[in-house]
Parts: structure tokens; C-alpha cells; sequence
């Protein structure tokens, strides 16, 4: 079977895909926000994997993330909690985090447990390219699972080119030179940015994320872009609105 | 056995540099030209200029004789409580200050838990004619007031770090955040042998002036380079790694850690990281850290805010692990009390941090021919007020 990634991308329309922590706002809403995105829509779920020190995120998925943990979210919950995940939902779903509890729970047995639940990739920001591809590479393939590589407007086009070609899935294209959630609104620097890219005819297809957060970023940074990741906006209207007007907000985006 | 970096950061499996892409580019920059920048003459000559007329090196090597009838062995103590600033922290300030330049950058950022390290980039910043913003916890604003005070009459910006445990790791995830915001323009400069690939290399290297002194002030005293022991406190550790350098590769030299128990390694509330810690990552290195079975990392406890990190440099890793370097941790009560008797014995009141150094007597029984050579990384005047309330001195 081809990963579930591969095969969305292939779709003729533009991605959204929505981030959120799991644990939060409630430690089971988990299984609950997945099945709500997916009705409503929304092409590919990455679900943040908490952690104590999330350096790259601004105040609001830091926030969520410190919530998640007390609300007592682990590796091994989040595991049982999406057991049967594949009962009900058949988009793509990416696990978010940052690499020490991968490193912690075993990375062999991370990415198996992630192939049995139907987990199609993986995002791990401070996992860089050159670690990957000399020690976990194999490990990744062997269970099927995509790895994603972030670029941001200060990497080199050297450095993007390499970053493609190590990709067999989407690159995510940091809109801006900022943590998550810090942004309002894109102006002249963005836009440069993404024409850079899509000038660069890259093998894998970019999806934006970090500063998308309406209808209008979304369309801006998909008008090059193949899809846009939305974050801590939908993590603002989880804290604002609890878990059970997901349509509303996604309502507002397309 | 190579006890220094390799030319990925590595000292055995410790090291590296596990950071988001976001930070690659500066990163990379520093990587690429560190080495070379900071062997050019003008640098050189510049910084060692800069130690001598500016910082007052080279710190004494003091042979510290009540000290020594006390505790039976020959103690020398390497004075960087009397460089300018108060602690060994601007030798490496010093030099990352000169790097900035070199890089063309304009706008520095630093973390600091006990604010030693935020008033030595203070100082170097004022000394430039740059922009310096410091990220400290919240909980250590309130308990190193002083150095508050200080870093702001040095033109400083202090932000407090609100997030996790309001103290040194947080510190250090806000700047880090800050480098990723503001990626052109700004230096990092960290205080510590710790974080991505080449920091603790390059903070080693500034420091290393410690033991490079420490060898001909020793052979004029003692007609030998080579003590028999060198020891330091360690928080991320670099008075430690600038003590230890010279004598990395010459196995005579025993070398000695002394880490924060705080009340007890298995009090819960602790930060001896090479007892209670795990190979991980943090702050953009694989080293020993003190997290839970999940990989969250845990919120250490000392009563000196300089040892409050729940890791330790890539280094020290590796020291403990292959075995080179001897480990111990002193209490809280340890380190007041061997701070009181350096006071009374010598006329030195050290730093918190560093009268865990000194508590290595509670610990290790020294022969009487032994040469000891401890670190004396800092004063104590930043904490008088803690000094105050555990010995009601008011
Ligand atoms: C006087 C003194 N000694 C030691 C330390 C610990 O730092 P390091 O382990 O990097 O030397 C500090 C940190 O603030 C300090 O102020």
C-alpha cells in the first residue's frame, strides 16, 4: 500500500492541514479532535506530541504542551489512545514532536508502533538531516513511515536542494524566521519567499506552515504552495471554544 | 582515548548539534568559521590583550596554606573569583564578543541562571557599543537581585523567562527562541559548556586559559606543570571544561567534578545530573540529562541558581562515562558549609556554586603529598543575601 501521504498530495486541490496537542485541552480528546477534522474537511492532521522544552513553538502550542503533559499525556497514552484510529479515519496523520522522547521510547519501536496504528510520517524539528540519514534513515523506511524536513527563508538554495532530494514526501516550508504563532499576517518578505521556492521546481511539493491562521494567510501561502499547516490558531480556538466547534473554525478557513 | 571534540561535535557518543532547522544557518556559520577566526593573530591578540589589561589575567594561583593544614594535602585555589565581573564567565564573553564582531553581527543575546554569565555579556556589550538582551527565570531575577541590577546598569535588557521551571533551562529555551526570531542580525552568546555543536567546543577553548595558566604558575611553585588532581563544581560546565583542558590527556592528573546535590542525590530535589541523569537531548546536544522514563526533561533543584541545569556539557559526558574524570555531588548544606570555612580559613567568600567545589573534602580523602588544584570560579558577594538567610546574619 503507498503512504497515505503520497497519495493526498497527488490530489488535485490545495492541503490543509491542521496541527494540534495531544492531551489538550482535555487529556482524551484526542481520538474526538482527529475524527472532528476529518469530517470537516481537513486533508491531514499532525498531532503534536508534547514536550517539556519545545524550543521552536512560541507561547500558545508551549502552553498547550505544558497543559498536556499535566493533564498526564505520554508516549505510551497517545499510542493506546490511537489504537483504533484507523476504525474511523482514513486521511493522513503525521506525529509532531521533538526527537528526545522518540529517542527515549526507542526509535525502532517508535516507528513500529507508529506502522501498527497506521501513522503515515513523521515531523521532528530538532532531528536534523544529517543525523537521519546516517543513523535512522533505514529505520524510518523499513516502517514506512515519511520523514519531514523543514526550510525556512534563510535556507540556502544548496542546503533546500539537499533537503529535497533526502524527502520522499512534502517539504514544510517555514513561512517566516519565527517560533510557531508568532506572525501576523504575511507581507512583501513571504511572498518573495515562496516565489523563491516555487522558481526551484523541487521534487517534493512545499506545504507552509508557522503564521497561517484565516482564510486569507491560507490562501497566500497556498497560491504557490501545494497546502498550509494551521497551528496555533486552532489551538487558540480549542482553548476559547472547547473541542466541540472544530466546523466553526474550520469554516473560516475554506 | 581523545577527550575533545571531534569535527562534528562529538566527545565519544556525546555532543552534536540535534537543532530545528530554523537555527541551522547560524549555527553552520559559527561552525564553519569559528576555528579559523579565532586562531587568526588579530583575534588572538586582541583577546589576550583584552584578558590581561581588561579582565586583570592572569588570575593568581594562590597556595592556600590554612586550607591545606585542614584538609592534609597541598591546595592551590586559581583566583577567577578576581577577574573582572567576579567569575571565570567573561573569559569566555570575552572571546564570543570578538566572534560576534568577526561575524558581523549586532545585537547579542545570552541566558543566565545566577546572572554571573548575564553581567559578563553585559560587560562585554557595554565595552563594544552593543545591544544586549538577557534571558533569565523568573525565580532567579528574585534570588541573584544584585546581578539584575548589575546587567541593567551595564545597559542590559533583562527578560524574564515565565515558562517550565523559571530558572536556568528556561532561560536558555527563551534564547534560543529569540535566535530563532531575530536570525540575521544576532549573536548567541551561551555561558556554558553546553548547547549545539560548536558551542561547547568553542566556550572549552575560550576557557582553556584557565589550565594553560595553571601550568607555568604551577611549575614556578612547584616544579611541575602537572598537579596530581584539578577539580570544579559543574553546572553546564565550563570552569570545568577551561580547569580541566590542559590536563585532558595527561592521565597523572586526576580529575575531579563536583556537581549540585541540592538536598540529596535522591531527594528529588537535585541536580546532579551524572547520578540522576540519561543520555539525551537538550538545548541542541546528546548528553547526560536528568529527564523522566518519557523523555520529559525534569526541573532540577540547587540552592545555587548557576547549578540549576538539568544537564551537563558534552564533555563532562563523556569524562563520566569513559570513566576519565571522578564524580561526586555536594548538598546544599555541603556547599554553605565549605563556603563558611574557605571565608573563615583563607578570607575568601566564594560563590554559591563554587563552595561545591570546596565541599569535595566532605567526599574524597586527599594524600598529604597531593597537589589539588580547585577552581575558585566566582565570589560570593552576588549571594550575600542567601548567605544572610541560611546563616541568619542579619
Ligand atoms: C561562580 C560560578 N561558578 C560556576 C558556575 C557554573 O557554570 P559552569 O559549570 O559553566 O562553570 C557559575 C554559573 O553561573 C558561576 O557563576
Amino acid at each position: 500500500m503507498s503512504n497515505r501521504i503520497t497519495l493526498k498530495l497527488k490530489e488535485d486541490k490545495k492541503l490543509l492541514s491542521i496541527y494540534f496537542t495531544a492531551g489538550y485541552p482535555s487529556l482524551n480528546d484526542t481520538v474526538k479532535i482527529i475524527e472532528d477534522l476529518e469530517k470537516n474537511g481537513v486533508d491531514m492532521i499532525e498531532i503534536g506530541l508534547p514536550f517539556s522544552d519545545p524550543l521552536a513553538d512560541g507561547p500558545t502550542i508551549q502552553e498547550s504542551s505544558t497543559a498536556a503533559l499535566k493533564n498526564g499525556m505520554t508516549t505510551e497514552i497517545l499510542f493506546e489512545q490511537l489504537r483504533d484510529i484507523r476504525k474511523t479515519v482514513s486521511i493522513p496523520l503525521i506525529i509532531m514532536g521533538y526527537f528526545n522522547p522518540v529517542l527515549q521510547y526507542g526509535v525502532e519501536a517508535f516507528c513500529k508502533k507508529c506502522q501498527e496504528i497506521g501513522i503515515d510520517g513523521l515531523i521532528l524539528p530538532d532531528l536534523p538531516l544529517d543525523v537521519y540519514q546516517d543513523d535512522y534513515e533505514t529505520i524510518f523506511k523499513k516502517y514506512g513511515l515519511i520523514n519531514v524536513f523543514l526550510i525556512t527563508p534563510q535556507t540556502s538554495n544548496g542546503r533546500i536542494d539537499q533537503i529535497d532530494s533526502a524527502s520522499d514526501g512534502f517539504i514544510y516550508m517555514v513561512s517566516s524566521a519565527s517560533v510557531t504563532g508568532s506572525k501576523s499576517g504575511f507581507g512583501q518578505e513571504q511572498e518573495n519567499y515562496f516565489e523563491r521556492i516555487a522558481k526551484m521546481n523541487l521534487k517534493n511539493p512545499q506545504i507552509v506552515g508557522f503564521g497561517i491562521k484565516d482564510e486569507e494567510t491560507f490562501k497566500q501561502a497556498t497560491k504557490t504552495a501545494k497546502g498550509a499547516i494551521i497551528g496555533s490558531a486552532f489551538i487558540k480556538h480549542l482553548t476559547a471554544y472547547g473541542t466541540d466547534k472544530t466546523n466553526e473554525f474550520i469554516s473560516l478557513i475554506r | 582515548m581523545n577527550y575533545n571534540a571531534d569535527e562534528k561535535g562529538y566527545y565519544g557518543e556525546f555532543g552534536g548539534a540535534y537543532i530545528p532547522e530554523m537555527l541551522y544557518p547560524n549555527v553552520e556559520e559559527l561552525r564553519q568559521n569559528y576555528l579559523k577566526l579565532m586562531y587568526e593573530d588579530s583575534f588572538q591578540k586582541e583577546f589576550n590583550q583584552l584578558l590581561k589589561d581588561y579582565v586583570g589575567r592572569p588570575s593568581p594561583l594562590y597556595f592556600a596554606k590554612r586550607l591545606s593544614e585542614k584538609h592534609g594535602c597541598k591546595i592551590y585555589l586559581k583566583r577567577e573569583d578576581l577577574n573582572h565581573t567576579g567569575a571565570h564567565k567573561v573569559n569566555n564573553t570575552i572571546g564570543q564578543i570578538l566572534m560576534a564582531q568577526k561575524l558581523g553581527k549586532t545585537r547579542i543575546i545570552a541566558e543566565t541562571g545566577a546572572g554571573q554569565h548575564g553581567v559578563a555579556t553585559a560587560t562585554v556589550c557595554a565595552l563594544m557599543g552593543m545591544e544586549c538582551i538577557v534571558y533569565m527565570g523568573e525565580i532567579d531575577i528574585a534570588r541573584q537581585a544584585p546581578n539584575v541590577a548589575r546587567m541593567k546598569m551595564l545597559g542590559a535588557e533583562v527578560r524574564p523567562a515565565k515558562s517550565g521551571s523559571r530558572t536556568l533551562k528556561d532561560a536558555t529555551n527563551e534564547a534560543i527562541r529569540d535566535w530563532i526570531n531575530n536570525p540575521v542580525d544576532t549573536h548567541y552568546i551561551i555561558g556554558s559548556a553546553i548547547g549545539p555543536h560548536p558551542y561547547p567546543d568553542m566556550v572549552t577553548r575560550f576557557q582553556s586559559v584557565i589550565s594553560e595558566e595553571i601550568k607555568w604558575q604551577l611549575k614556578e611553585k612547584e616544579g611541575r606543570e602537572n598537579p596530581d588532581y584539578v577539580v570544579a563544581c559543574i553546572g553546564g560546565g565550563s570552569n570545568a571544561a577551561g580547569t580541566y583542558y590542559h590536563f585532558l590527556h595527561e592521565p597523572e592528573v586526576g580529575i575531579i567534578a563536583v556537581e549540585a546535590a541540592g538536598k540529596g542525590v535522591n531527594s528529588g530535589e537535585s541536580a546532579a545530573t551524572s547520578a540522576l541523569g540519561k543520555v539525551g537531548i537538550i538545548h541542541g546536544c546528546k548528553t547526560m540529562l536528568m529527564q523522566t522514563i518519557d523523555g520529559q526533561i525534569t526541573e532540577p533543584y540547587s540552592i545555587s541558581a548557576g547549578l540549576d541545569y538539568p544537564g551537563v556539557g558534552p564533555m563532562h559526558s563523556h569524562l563520566y562515562k569513559s570513566g576519565r574524570a571522578e564524580f561526586y555531588s555536594a548538598t546544599d548544606d555541603e556547599a554553605m558549609a565549605a563556603g563558611l570555612e574557605l571565608s573563615k580559613l583563607e578570607g575568601i567568600i566564594p560563590a554559591i556554586e563554587t563552595g561545591h567545589a570546596f565541599a569535595i573534602f566532605e567526599h574524597k580523602k586527599f594524600k598529604k603529598d597531593d597537589v589539588v588544584v580547585i577552581s575558585l570560579s566566582g565570589r560570593g558577594d552576588k549571594d550575600l543575601n542567601t548567605y544572610i538567610d541560611y546563616f541568619k546574619l542579619a
